[in-house]
């Protein structure tokens, strides 16, 4: 894939100024491959999955499937009934906050999240903590952004349950050393989850390497269609798990006295699932293979140790910009000070609102998002309200972040 | 000047303007027509809700014309307010809520404004009319 291959990064906006797409980490854009796949799908394969009788709904099936196939290859699952599809990443957590933790949580229960974490990793956790009587506790970060792992070991108890955590902090993009917190979790016998919404498009993921319990991310922010999420989990996790929601497909039998749910990934997928948003998703999985960072640097963003990360992001396009704006700009301030992060900044200017800068990038064509990002705790972390978020793709380019360096200079200068 | 001369004014202000650049700075420059609202005024009571910055509205009456303290802590938004501020305030409750809700778009801001802002704006706008209208009907007006 590259960058021609996305129609929409041709665009322009307030009368024929080239749009410069930097908030990728709220959704990636849609290569023509997905496009086509999705557009294909409803224009010759439409029907119903699981259910016809008839030629056409058995080719919907096979495409649905197919796409399980291939997300089960994309993050190295041991078995195709480990992927089930949910609406995205959100789901993917209430689904098990609700099924996995209704089932085990019981009142003196802990759960463990992180201060970074998007409020989808935090709500559905306080809700079933609420219905179980369990206890939501969060492990705090260090000043540059990264995860108090010191910490997050001392609060791993007899006490904790589940360890829910993001892989990458959607905010600032500061990567956690998935497997190492795994294995953390692991020795005290702690249920994990990560939440890998920011990092599959930006390195490849192995859940056997990282060896959680659940990884969970959203079609949209890999270059596939909205609407189409995954659940990884354990076949035996799985498996021991009551259904989310109920309705058809989810069953093996019904009668008003009793009901025999279905078998691991069915039982979790009931009601009609997006369809075309699976057969998107494998598009854009498999369009994004070739685009994914190099094989040598997969190995170290999976690892544990610290030093293998440092250095090997440092040169991204974020990187780089943010260490021009500290350079340039008085106030500058970058959330997440530490190189090993995916190719996002978010910053703050000193005396200037978020919402003004915001506001006149977009009148430069420059699409960032403005605000909270849906971690109030981390902001309130950082002391601050809001920040201007700038999240890159593969598809960005130098020129872009340049020109986002001359649109902060010139919206300061408006607004100072 | 009516609220409907005081739209036409800031339309003619604005219309002067042939690039983006010319025109922000003229609503950002008009935040200084604004008059500083005491601190202990600017608590979530009186935070305007559905904006993306802060934005304060404090209300009074005098038995005629309702009085408002405004401010926002964004520049640009801060500017906007003012704007309003021009066309609602020292007005009567009767005037405030005959100002047709089009005139956003009579300032030709429509194109300039993102959805989230012309969004914020219409808060705003909704918040002053219900002062307005409280006050009017609180006081038997």
């Amino acid at each position: 894939m590259t960058r021609a291959d996305f129609p929409i990064l041709q665009r322009t906006v307030h009368g024929g100024k080239p749009w410069i797409y930097l908030d990728n980490a709220a959704t990636t854009q849609k290569p023509q491959a997905v496009i086509d796949a999705v557009s294909d799908f409803y224009t010759w394969h439409n029907s119903n999955v699981h259910r016809g009788a008839h030629t056409v709904s058995a080719e919907a099936t096979a495409m649905y499937e197919a796409s399980r196939e291939t997300v089960k290859d994309f993050l190295n699952a041991a078995r195709t009934e480990e992927i089930i599809f949910t609406q995205g990443t959100t789901e993917s957590i209430n689904l098990v906050a609700s099924s996995w933790g209704g089932a085990n949580l019981a009142p003196g229960d802990e759960v463990l999240v992180t201060d970074m974490e998007h409020h989808a990793n935090i709500v559905p956790w306080y809700m079933i903590c609420e219905r179980t009587g369990a206890v939501l506790k969060h492990v705090p970060i260090h000043d540059d952004g990264s995860l108090d792992l010191a910490a997050a070991e001392e609060m791993m108890t007899e006490r904790t349950k589940m360890f829910a955590f993001t892989h990458v902090s959607n905010t600032t993009g500061v990567i956690n050393p998935a497997r190492e917190l795994c294995a953390m979790a692991r020795q005290r016998g702690i249920t994990t989850l990560v939440d890998g919404a920011q990092a599959v498009a930006h390195f490849a993921v192995d859940v056997q390497v990282i060896d959680c319990d659940f990884y969970v991310f959203s079609g949209h922010k890999v270059y596939g269609p909205t609407g189409i999420g995954v659940l990884y989990g354990k076949y035996h996790v799985l498996d021991a798990m009551p259904p989310y929601q109920g309705g058809g497909a989810m069953i093996k039998d019904v009668t008003f006295e009793k009901i025999t749910y279905n078998d691991v990934p069915t039982r979790f997928e009931t009601g009609t699932p997006s369809i075309a948003g699976a057969v998107g998703l494998r598009a854009s999985l498999q369009a994004s293979f070739q685009a994914s960072v190099p094989a040598s640097l997969q190995a170290s963003l999976q690892g544990s140790q610290h030093d293998s990360l440092t250095g090997t992001l440092a040169g991204t396009l974020a990187c780089k910009l943010a260490g021009t704006l500290t350079e340039t700009l008085a106030g500058f301030r970058v959330l997440g000070d530490t190189p090993m992060k995916i190719d996002i900044v978010s910053f703050v200017v000193e005396g200037v609102h978020a919402s003004d800068i915001g506001m006149l990038l977009d009148e430069q064509g420059i699409a960032v998002r403005v605000g909270h990002h849906c971690t109030m705790p981390l902001m309130r972390r950082f002391g601050v309200e809001s920040t201007v978020r700038a999240s890159f793709a593969f598809y960005n380019t130098p020129e872009e972040a340049e020109k986002l360096v001359d649109g902060v200079h010139k919206a300061v200068k408006m607004l100072r | 000047m009516t609220t409907e001369e005081t739209i036409d004014q800031i339309a003619a202000e604005l219309a002067q303007f042939d690039d983006w650049e010319d025109r922000y700075a003229h609503i950002i420059a008009m935040r200084k027509t604004l008059n500083p609202m005491p601190p202990d005024h600017q608590t979530d009571t009186f935070l305007v809700k559905g904006c993306q910055s802060k934005v304060w509205l404090y209300p009074s009456f005098d038995g005629e014309k309702v009085h408002f303290e405004a401010d926002s802590d964004a520049v640009i938004v801060k500017g906007l307010v003012a704007m309003l501020m021009r066309i609602y305030n020292h007005r009567t409750p009767k005037e405030i809520l005959s100002v047709s809700g089009n005139f956003v778009e009579r300032l030709g801001l429509t194109t300039h404004l993102s959805q989230n802002r012309a969004n914020g704006l219409a808060s705003m706008v909704k918040q002053i009319s219900m002062y307005a209208l409280a006050l009017s009907v609180a006081h038997g007006k």
